[in-house]
């Protein structure tokens, strides 16, 4: 399990130096000239050479990328902007302080966002999934599919904005999203993230349902659950124990492209709700020419999802003894 | 004569399915006496494994229609509540199946699924449900069994696993035993393993066995009684002696004269039986085997297609065919 662990996380290494590099690049596939964007709107020349010579750009290209590289594992000296300990992920245009702060400051929010409408939509998701699988053919069965084809339809934006207008403006049923530290005030913190959450959930949920339910039949119909009720294993025991288990591994699956999905679409929900997430982060990074803040905050959701599958794949190890054990 | 430990009376099953009705057992009968091994043989589709997971109650109550008798130690068995059928499942009766690999989960330890068994029914604590999983694992030969415990199933060989089958089986000291088709997913030198190791348990335990094949050498290996099944129905029962060697149902001579290693000692040509089963949606009318039958003209082609043979005589060595005895002698030298 141990060495299973490391390699995946060796390989994830080596993703995330592809992605920086990749990143890197980015920097210098905007049009406009980063010295520029560095120095602000009124530059004379002086500075506009000094501001090229601070961020590096008289160097050659790979130099660039090592001193960049070299600033995320040792830090780096920005001069006449400061100190940016490691790990450094550069120095903002605008705010001139390390952008790693301000991401850190804005990821609680993010992070609460989507793993709790990920707990939300998982939970509710499998459980009317199993329910669903054990009343074959019913009303219970049916539903769940129709709101499957009904919940992958809708838009966050489109649904989110209704929830927004019906259930806090009109009807104050739930309160005006907004952040709170877990920290500060546990309630809270789930009141002000509720409505994203709900919304979230209405979205992904019957995908579980669906997926979780068509799963779950198949597994009732394999041969080691047959045995484990020749064995006389309650009912209860032969679902959660034996059928469960298989069909976890579909779950696990769908759920690792799912938080990517999320995480990408950070972007959206943040904005249909007005939190100040990565999301928000990189939007105003991209209309204030932050190059840096906006490099940063893509590595940061990329290695957000290189985390996810890792994270993904030691569950399948977890779930699966054939796969740990090869 | 003593009451027979299982029997079987009159059984029926059919499915719903949407192409109609399945009738996969019909009007079944039979009983299999304590510590003896009834074997159970039929082409793939006879209804061998619907007979015995009926026996079990492992059938879908809302799909299944289910009727006659199965008393076991003189308790009824069908329409038993869920709770008394589980507290039989494993303990009472246990069941071996066909391909261990699937059979057997592939999450949990060789150790846990015996020892959950053996929990289960006993009571038993954690750490003497694992002393008890080695114990099985020692009696039906796997070597080392204090590491191999807790390893899968797919750490297993083909042979072993079903070996651990057997032992999760007899983890409780089942009255009966069923197998269905043990050895089939086997290598041939390790079948005779498996079914030695069978015997050998038997003669310790004292259980009853119902030994579900398509191969009349398994039977001739293992059982005392034989029960020929044809589209769900018995067309022949009766001890090994007398069904091998003075078989008097033309589907069981065709099923002796398709086995190679049976079919020097009795005066057969080797041959499979010619067609193939009927579809159990619609079974054939009179003897289900008639259009695949050689001696109709013989026994009269109207009686035949017309009416149902019934088993008889009622006890012993007993047939569903309208030949005469003489006519089967006969044919049957
Ligand atoms: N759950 C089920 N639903 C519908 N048909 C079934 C079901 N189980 C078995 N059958 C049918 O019943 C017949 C007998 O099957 P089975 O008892 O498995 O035969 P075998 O003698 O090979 O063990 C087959 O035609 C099979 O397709
Ligand atoms: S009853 Fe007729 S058709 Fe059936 S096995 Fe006997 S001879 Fe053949
Ligand atoms: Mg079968």
């Amino acid at each position: 399990m141990f060495r299973f662990i490391t390699r995946r996380t060796l390989g994830a290494v080596v993703t995330l130096l592809i992605i920086a590099a990749c990143t890197f690049f980015l920097f210098f596939a905007v049009p406009a000239d980063p010295a520029r964007l560095a120095c602000g709107k009124v530059c004379p020349p002086e500075l506009l050479e000094q501001a090229r010579h601070n961020l590096g750009l008289d160097q050659p290209l790979f130099v660039q990328f090592l001193t960049w590289v070299g600033g995320i594992f040792l830090g780096r000296d920005y001069e006449g902007l400061g100190y940016c300990s490691a790990p450094c992920l550069g120095f903002s245009f605008v705010n001139k302080a390390p952008v790693l702060d301000t991401i850190l400051d804005r990821m609680p929010l993010t992070i609460s966002l989507t793993l709790g409408a990920a707990v939300v939509f998982l939970f509710f998701g499998v459980a009317t999934g199993i329910v669903a699988a054990l009343k074959q053919g019913k009303a219970l069965d049916k539903i769940a599919s129709v709101s499957s084809l009904i919940g992958a339809s809708l838009q966050i934006y489109f649904i989110g904005t209704l929830a927004l207008y019906f259930l806090v403006y009109k009807n104050h049923i739930l309160r005006q999203p907004g952040y709170v530290p877990f920290t500060e005030n546990p309630l809270n913190w789930a009141a002000g993230l509720m409505l994203p959450w709900v919304v979230l959930a209405i979205i992904f949920t019957a995908n579980y349902t669906r997926m979780t339910r068509s799963t779950m039949v198949e597994q009732l119909t394999e041969d080691y659950v047959r045995t484990a009720r020749a064995k006389g294993m309650a009912n209860r025991s032969v679902v959660m124990r034996f059928a469960l288990r298989g069909t976890l591994i579909t779950i696990v699956t769908i759920l690792g492209v799912d938080l990517g999905t999320l995480i990408g679409g950070a972007i959206i929900t943040e904005q249909t709700f007005g939190l100040q997430g990565i999301g928000q982060l990189s939007i105003r990074a991209v209309w204030s020419s932050d190059l840096p803040m906006l490099m940063a905050t893509v590595l940061v959701a990329a290695g957000a999802i290189v985390v996810f599958n890792i994270i993904v794949d030691v569950l399948y190890a977890v779930i699966d003894p054939r796969v740990r054990l090869s | 004569m003593s009451n027979p430990f299982l029997s079987v009376r009159d059984l029926t099953v059919d499915f719903h399915t949407e192409d109609g009705l399945v009738h996969a057992v019909d009007g079944l009968s039979f009983d299999v006496e304590k510590g003896t091994t009834l074997g159970i043989v039929g082409e793939s589709g006879s209804g061998k494994s619907v007979t015995n997971l009926t026996v079990l109650g492992l059938h879908n109550p809302e799909t299944t229609k289910i009727s006659g008798e199965i008393h076991l130690d003189g308790q009824e068995l069908i329409g038993a509540s869920r709770s008394t059928m589980e507290k039989l499942r494993g303990n009472k009766i246990a069941m071996i199946f066909q391909d261990p690999l699937t059979a057997l989960s592939p999450y949990h330890t060789i150790g846990r699924q015996i020892g959950e068994v053996y929990r289960k029914h006993t009571g038993a604590s954690k750490s003497e449900a694992r002393a008890r999983a080695v114990e099985m694992l020692t009696r039906v030969g796997i070597p080392q069994p204090k590491t191999r415990v807790d390893d899968y199933p797919h750490q297993f060989s083909g042979g072993m696993r079903q070996r651990a089958m057997i032992a999760m089986a007899l983890v409780c000291d089942p009255d009966l035993l069923i197998a269905d088709e043990p050895t089939t997913a086997l290598d041939v030198t390790v079948q005779a393993q498996i079914l030695d190791l069978l015997k050998e348990l038997q003669d310790q335990t004292g259980t009853s066995i119902i030994m579900i094949t398509h191969d009349l050498g398994v039977v001739a290996n293992t059982a005392h009684n034989v029960l020929v099944m044809y589209a769900g129905r018995a067309v022949e029962r009766g001890t090994v002696k007398e069904v091998l060697n003075t078989p008097r149902h033309p589907y069981t001579w065709g099923l002796l004269g398709s086995m190679p290693r049976l079919s020097s000692s009795v005066d057969i040509p080797l041959k499979p039986v010619r067609g193939t089963p009927p579809s159990l949606l619609n079974v054939p009318s009179g003897c289900p085997f008639h259009p695949r039958c050689d001696y109709m003209d013989l026994a009269g082609p109207e009686l035949c297609k017309g009416e149902r043979p019934e088993l008889s005589p009622h006890r012993g060595h007993g047939d569903a065919c309208y030949l005469t005895l003489a006519q089967k002698r006969e044919i049957h030298k």
